[in-house]
């Protein structure tokens, strides 16, 4: 499969939910996806062949955060970005720990980053910065030294 | 008989680094393991968002204390990418020879940790010697042995000097038979093999859930490098294969590497052979907007840089993919029912820098 | 009495010139306080002379295994260096501080600089226990110099059962071993000592019944008797010296004698790698000095033992019977540096299994091929 057929798939599977796509170059496929159909979208893109999850970023847009999964299929040489908004108000997305067991720690630095909450993780604690830290430094609202 | 929680770490000969592997032991085995991260933790990518583009570079370098090159590398490609900027023919090569070079020097420290590891401090002091020719070579390159600042944005800083092949191939040819003592004390020797052999193994489709990558997935049996899957600079014109072992065991990922050391030997002098003359810098865009994501192969794994632009002097966001950070993943899964000894021979394969894991 | 307390015939009169001068002194001071007049005859008396006898011949042994322990150290220093593609320690001497010479001292200054290092005792550590256990490993260590001759004369005790004590002496240090891990209350050191005692349950049998073997063939417990029935059996001129016949077994011994020392493909007791020092952990100063000098201690005992067994001892043309027999002690030890720092660490169950399943069963070959060569030696085939 190349992007485009992974697409079509995709907007077969979930005719909404997912928007925004686009093809950035050759090999990388970037789409949107609703915070509540993330996890279908990502067992579903697992069962196409996508099988490793290469990084979560998560950004701060400071009206709302929003979760970068990149997703690599070897098989395909495709890369999926999925970009998943999350109101600040409620930093909650479901985990994708129990999907690739690999995205356990790049979850647990998100949280520990930027205090976005993924529910189903097996655990959930903080993990570069100290257990008894009460912040999350990434996040734009952060000042330094205060 | 009674389970024991034992801290090998933070301050522990076998971390190679900062960090702290908890493994529950009964008896001899281990039940559980479980890493704790975050001793050398700087703040990376918080101080990332206060500098300018330029100015990560040396930032960047700092990742990874022993293949800093390619971290840097990694950075300038995304930004490159996101700015769409065409780097000269020559910055390529110039870019690729450094790589390699690093790469070399990261393999022969991981080659010259895994001596004490498994309790042969002579591998160490073998490796250590020839670890200085390449750095000689780097540093005639980038003009410094370690944090080299080379790679920039849209291109490199410093030409090689007239002399460099010459010297490249003098050490080059020294270094082959040398490579021939390492494997006679370590792989002919039937006591290391014992040590390596059946332990830890880790099967391809563990490894690539589990976020493994580089060399660690290669000793699994997948053939993937970024190099050939999503080729950058002129990796793709350069003719090299990919080490792959089958077995998944900490003797193939010794193997790997070894075998790797050996193919950068090849790409450089080929690299060096197609150099074309010209600029090696262009002038890049100060304020780039958008967002690019880049995957390239470092010594250790797939290192990514996530860089999102808002057209201000420095990135809105960036996000480093550390491999080691993601092999940590499957240590508790790799440790659990293997001898206390074997987590050395494990952890010796796996190649552990803190500078990244840690950011 | 032979060996050192004969000194050539001498000891009497240097005994009885010690005891004189201090009779001497005592009859000077007696001059004020009577009393010492008693003190000075019991100077001469008979008991008192033959003790100074012992005390000098202890001393000399004394002497002798410190000088040699920092010839040991500094061989294997040097020895390693070359292995490692480096020189070794090179200093010569405290006022030079020059990287050219042999570095001999470079011990000495070691040692002393752990002299004056900080005694640490762990909180949660059995204090007696903890510090007893290097004096046991001294001790025993040292007192296996006592039985092990140099040469005809240069023995300290000429013992019927000497390999048996020499043997014994090596048997002790695992027990401090294993009371050094348990009472450091640390979790490495207990790990550590548990392993060292899990090693010599396996590999002391093979020792002891290669020393049967041995034995067997000569008819003898006693160093001196083995190294006499290597030179009387002699076949065409040529000393019978034990490793050939005993081929099987001098390969066992060598393997179980290195276990015995944990030298370094056996050293994990003390994995520096994954135990950070093993059972050693929380030993700190001198009591690790003393470790450490035991070490190396028994390393050359253990030499001594390999040349004594099966090297034919101090036999050799033209030099004197000692320095025969400490150009072979130095060579074995050469050996086992060279085992030492090529060969990684072997894994605790591989080294049980080694030890149980293959040293075990070739020792008792050893004593059954023994067995065979003293049968046929009845008529008259075979060497004996």
């Amino acid at each position: 499969m190349n992007e485009e057929e992974v697409t079509e798939q995709l907007k077969r599977d979930f005719p909404e939910g997912i928007f925004d796509f686009a093809f950035p170059r050759k090999g990388m496929l970037r789409f949107s996806a609703d915070r509540d159909r993330l996890k279908d979208v990502c067992t579903r893109l697992k069962d196409i062949g996508f099988k490793q999850i290469s990084l979560i970023s998560a950004l701060d847009w400071r009206e709302h955060f929003e979760c970068v999964y990149h997703i690599t299929s070897y098989s395909f040489g495709i890369v999926a970005e999925v970009h998943t908004e999350i109101p600040l108000d409620d930093p909650k997305v479901d985990s994708v720990t129990p999907v690739w067991p690999g995205a356990n720690f790049h979850e647990r630095e998100a949280y520990d980053m930027m205090g976005i909450v993924f529910e189903g993780h097996p655990d959930l604690r903080r993990i570069l910065l100290p257990d008894d830290f009460t912040f999350y430094p990434l996040r734009k609202n952060f000042r330094e030294g205060e | 008989m009674t389970k024991l929680w034992i801290n090998m770490g933070p301050q522990h000969p076998m971390t190679h680094g900062l960090w702290n592997l908890k493994i529950l032991v009964d008896g001899e085995t281990i039940v559980d393991a479980e890493p704790v991260l975050g001793y050398l933790h700087r703040g990376v990518e918080k101080l990332c968002e206060r500098r300018t583009y330029n100015q990560i570079i040396p930032l960047a370098d700092r990742l990874c204390y022993v293949s800093s090159l390619c971290f840097a590398h990694a950075y300038c490609l995304t930004v490159e990418e996101m700015m769409d900027l065409e780097i000269p023919e020559r910055a390529k090569y110039l870019r690729v020879i450094a790589l390699e070079m690093q790469r070399l020097t990261s393999h022969m420290t991981w080659l010259m940790a895994i001596g004490p590891d498994v309790g042969l401090i002579t591998l160490l002091l073998y490796c250590l010697r020839e670890r200085e020719y390449f750095l000689d070579l780097l540093q005639l390159q980038t003009g410094a042995r370690m944090n080299q600042n080379y790679p920039r944005i849209g291109g490199v800083a410093q030409d090689i000097p007239a002399n460099f092949e010459h010297k490249i191939n003098k050490i080059f040819e020294k270094f082959k038979v040398r490579v021939k003592d390492y494997h006679k004390v370590t792989n002919e020797s039937s006591a290391f093999l014992k040590r390596m052999q059946g332990v830890g193994t880790l099967s391809v489709e563990d490894a690539i859930a589990y976020g493994v990558t580089g060399p660690n997935l290669r000793g699994s049996g997948a053939k993937r490098d970024m190099r050939e899957h999503d080729p950058y600079e002129v990796y793709d014109e350069l003719d090299w294969e990919i080490q792959v072992r089958d077995e998944g065991d900490s003797l193939a990922r010794f193997h790997v590497r070894m075998g790797e050391m050996l193919e950068s030997c090849k790409i450089i002098r080929q690299a060096l052979k197609k150099m074309p003359d010209g600029p090696i810098n262009v002038k890049a865009p100060l304020r780039p907007e958008g967002q690019s994501f880049r995957r390239t192969e470092d010594s250790r794994g797939e290192v990514s840089y996530y860089v999102v632009g808002n057209g201000g002097e420095s990135p809105y966001r960036l996000k480093v993919r550390s491999p080691i950070f993601c092999t940590m993943n499957v240590l508790p899964k790799l440790l659990r029912g293997v001898n206390v000894a074997d987590v050395l021979a494990i952890m010796g394969s796996i190649d552990v820098c803190i500078g990244e894991t840690d950011k | 009495m032979s060996g050192l307390f004969d000194l050539g015939g001498w000891s009497r009169e240097i005994s009885a010139f010690v005891s004189g001068i201090l009779a001497w002194i005592a009859d000077l001071l007696g001059g004020w306080i009577p009393w010492f007049h008693d003190v000075a005859n019991w100077f001469r008396s008979d008991a008192v002379i033959e003790f100074w006898g012992f005390a000098i011949a202890v001393l000399i042994m004394l002497v002798f295994a410190m000088i040699n322990l920092l010839v040991v150290l500094w061989m294997e220093r040097k020895l390693y260096g070359r292995l490692q593609d480096r020189r070794g320690v090179m200093v010569p001497h405290p006022w030079k501080k020059i990287h050219k010479g042999t570095g001999f001292l470079q011990n000495m200054a070691d040692g002393i600089k752990l002299v004056m290092k900080e005694s640490i005792t762990p909180r949660n550590a059995d204090k007696s226990m903890f510090h007893a256990a290097p004096a046991i490993i001294f001790i025993s260590s040292v007192m296996a110099y006592a039985a092990i001759p140099l040469s005809t004369t240069f023995v300290l005790a000429d013992l019927e059962l000497g390999l048996i004590f020499i043997v014994a002496m090596f048997a002790l240090s695992p027990l401090a071993v294993l009371i050094a891990g348990w009472a450091s209350g640390n979790k490495y050191t207990l790990i550590g000592g548990m392993r060292g005692a899990a090693q010599m349950l396996a590999y002391e049998i093979p020792l002891l019944l290669c020393i049967a073997g041995v034995a067997i063939m000569a008819g003898s417990l006693n160093p001196m008797e083995v190294v006499a029935a290597q030179q009387r059996t002699s076949v065409l001129g040529v000393e019978n010296w034990y490793f050939i016949p005993q081929f099987i077994g001098f390969v066992v011994f060598m393997v179980a004698i290195l276990a015995e020392l944990e030298k370094l493909p056996f050293d994990i007791p003390e994995a520096e790698s994954e135990l950070v020092e093993g059972w050693l952990t929380e030993i700190t100063d001198i009591r690790f000095g003393l470790i450490f000098m035991s070490k190396w201690m028994k390393g050359w005992a253990a030499a001594a033992l390999v040349v004594l067994l099966f090297f034919g001892g101090w036999s050799g043309p033209f030099f004197p019977q000692e320095v025969w027999f400490m150009i072979k002690t130095y060579i074995v030890f050469a050996f086992f540096v060279w085992i030492a720092w090529i060969l990684p660490r072997i894994r605790i169950d591989q080294i049980l299994k080694i030890g149980w399943y293959e040293l075990v069963p070739l020792s008792f070959a050893t004593i059954l091929i023994a067995v065979a060569l003293k049968f046929l030696s009845h008529f008259g085939m075979g060497w004996f």
